[in-house]
């Protein structure tokens, strides 16, 4: 048998610090680990005896590109914990709030980061050059979100107006709804990305996916909502170790989730569009079966299209809040601090972002725990690797490494907030 | 539009990563157009129809010494990407350059400060070499751009 190593010390398009090893004898697949380096698991620690109203501000700083999660689940836990309920005003601006961040990731995720896998391009830099239209429309249908989160959220990474209970300060309704221009031009712009990234070669693959998702009676799942799956799981977040472990593996600092019979889970696009197909409007739903989406999406390469699906229902949701936007008074609702439990859960652009802190009676942290989307992914991107390895082993090395790498970024994985890049090593025995 | 914006850019949160936003902090106390940059780097892209004149200022991560300060004319040649691979922006700073180059939005002066990292781990601070580079860069950029 022909020994072949195949390394490769840099994963583009990544975020984060990690690595991939994959091990093969001959047409056997020995191992497939994906390692992960750069938790965000200090923050935890950090948070011990902190005040509960720090806890959305310092996990926001987890992530760069999706703090508007790390707030709108914290705030959740804090809140059930406080005993807090939200007026429908305050539930629907931290909902546009979201739709801001879901439009400028994905949009990001989409355009820039995952297109160039399917155009043989290396990088973002090679798309603007050959298609520069598509990527200006990207990078003002990004701008979009940004602008959504600047203008409710005080500035687009690291929001400085939202706090447990709500907002510092409401937004004036003629600021948000001088956006209703650029929200129907990005309607359409999402529109006419999705169709065009649907003419791309996917490579054939379909995963067997347990997916796990938030639902909401009537809309499509963002802020908030119950922890479901496509076998029947329907469960309140604060249930939610009831279900789900993290688990320690020797070779990744990042824990990996799994339900607590050892399986593998799917959160994130596909699992959310499976679980809440229907919830989708009827023109996202359009755009998706003209894209040649069923109600039910198997490929994970196809999850390019279904990001895009998103970021078309995001804008039309944050257009129609903005449309019937009234200005909560009070801003915010506060209540004196007391002991308790808290659990959060929303839907950041990666999946399902939990948290859960306890609080003593003077609302100081006494413990908290936050399990973000790609931790809770890592067992079935290992899954995803395997499989796609499996069924590509005639590919020569140079083009099986690429496959690997497009197989993870994929999953648009945010390995921590920061550092370095992922290091990638395919050995063959 | 402004004459001169200056971008600092990184995560405090990282160790020498925080290079950027101190800098930027520094030169905006002392009466320049400075703002810290977070996040991915189609906010660079945003900032060049801001201005005539931008100066960005990144830590980098290249093999040379810490504290190892490098300057790019970014209008006039390609800024080398393998600087600013620990980047905290999956789009960072030299992608958002040359997606700015190719699609014309460079603006018409491009100046790019780097200053070698050692440390990126986590927590609010930077390394000595580090710091003390900063300290000279900020001497450098107040003298040439303050008034």
């Amino acid at each position: 048998m022909t020994e072949r190593v195949i390394q490769v010390d840099a994963l583009a398009r990544v975020e984060g610090e990690g690595a991939l090893y994959v091990k093969l004898n001959g047409q056997e697949l020995e191992s497939c680990e994906f390692r992960i380096f750069e938790p965000p698991r200090f923050f935890e620690a950090f948070l011990q005896g902190r005040a509960y109203g720090e806890a959305p501000d310092i996990t926001s700083r987890i992530c760069g590109i999706c703090p508007i999660a790390y707030i709108a689940s914290a705030c959740q836990a804090m809140e059930m914990a406080l005993g807090i309920t939200l007026s429908p005003e305050i539930e629907a601006l931290r909902r546009i709030l979201y739709c801001g961040e879901w439009i400028q990731s994905h949009t990001l995720h989409a355009a820039m980061l995952h297109a160039p896998d399917f155009l043989g391009l290396d990088s973002a830099i090679d798309i603007a050059k050959l298609h520069p239209e598509l990527v200006r429309k990207a990078l003002r249908l990004k701008k979009l979100g940004n602008t959504l989160m600047e203008t409710i959220g005080g500035r687009a990474v690291h929001p400085v107006n939202t706090r447990v209970g709500g907002f510092y300060a409401a937004p004036d309704a003629a600021k948000l709804q001088a956006l209703l221009p650029e929200l129907d031009w990005g309607v359409a712009a999402a529109r006419e990305l999705t169709l065009a990234f649907a003419g791309f070669d996917f490579p054939a693959d379909a995963g067997d996916y347990h997916f796990v998702s938030l639902s909401h009676p009537e809309l499509y799942p963002i802020d908030q909502g119950r922890i479901v799956s496509s076998r029947g799981l329907d469960i309140a977040p604060a249930e939610y170790d009831d279900h789900f472990v993290e688990e320690h593996v020797a070779r990744s600092n990042a824990l990996h989730g799994r339900m607590r019979d050892g399986t593998a889970y799917l959160t994130g696009p596909l699992a959310r569009y499976a679980n809440n197909f229907a919830k989708l409007s009827p023109t996202a739903q359009a755009t998706a079966h003209e894209a040649g989406l069923g109600a039910v999406e198997t490929n994970p390469f196809k999850s390019i299209l279904v990001r895009m699906v998103e970021v078309q229902y995001a804008v039309e949701e944050a257009a129609r809040l903005i449309r019937a936007y009234r200005a909560p008074n009070p801003s915010f609702i506060a209540v004196p601090p007391r002991a308790g439990v808290g659990h959060g859960a929303s839907e950041a652009p990666r999946g399902i972002c939990y948290h859960r802190y306890e609080i003593d009676a003077e609302g100081r942290i006494v413990s908290a725990r936050i399990v973000p989307p790609t931790s809770q992914n890592q067992p079935q991107i290992e899954r995803d690797l395997a499989r796609v390895v499996r069924a590509n082993l005639a590919l020569d090395e140079a083009a099986l490494k690429l496959r690997c790498e497009q197989t993870i970024r994929n999953y648009d994985p945010c390995i921590s907030c920061a550092t370095h890049f992922l290091k990638l090593t395919v050995e063959r025995g | 539009m402004q004459d001169v914006l200056i971008l600092g850019i990184g995560n405090p949160m990282r160790g020498d990563d925080g290079l950027g936003p101190w800098v930027a902090a520094r030169l905006a106390a002392a009466g320049l157009n400075a703002r810290a940059h977070a996040g991915d780097g189609t906010g660079i892209l945003d900032a060049m129809a801001e201005t005539a004149h931008l100066v960005l200022i990144d830590a980098s991560q290249s093999g040379a010494p810490p504290g190892t300060p490098r300057r790019f004319d970014a209008a006039a040649a390609t800024v080398p990407a393998e600087f600013f691979h620990y980047s905290t922006h999956r789009f960072g700073l030299a992608e958002a350059v040359e997606t700015g180059r190719a699609l014309g939005l460079l603006p018409a002066q491009l100046t790019v400060h780097a200053i070698e990292g050692g440390d990126f781990t986590a927590g609010e601070r930077l390394s000595a070499p580090v710091a003390e580079a900063a300290e000279a860069l900020i001497l450098t950029l107040v003298a040439e751009l303050g008034r």
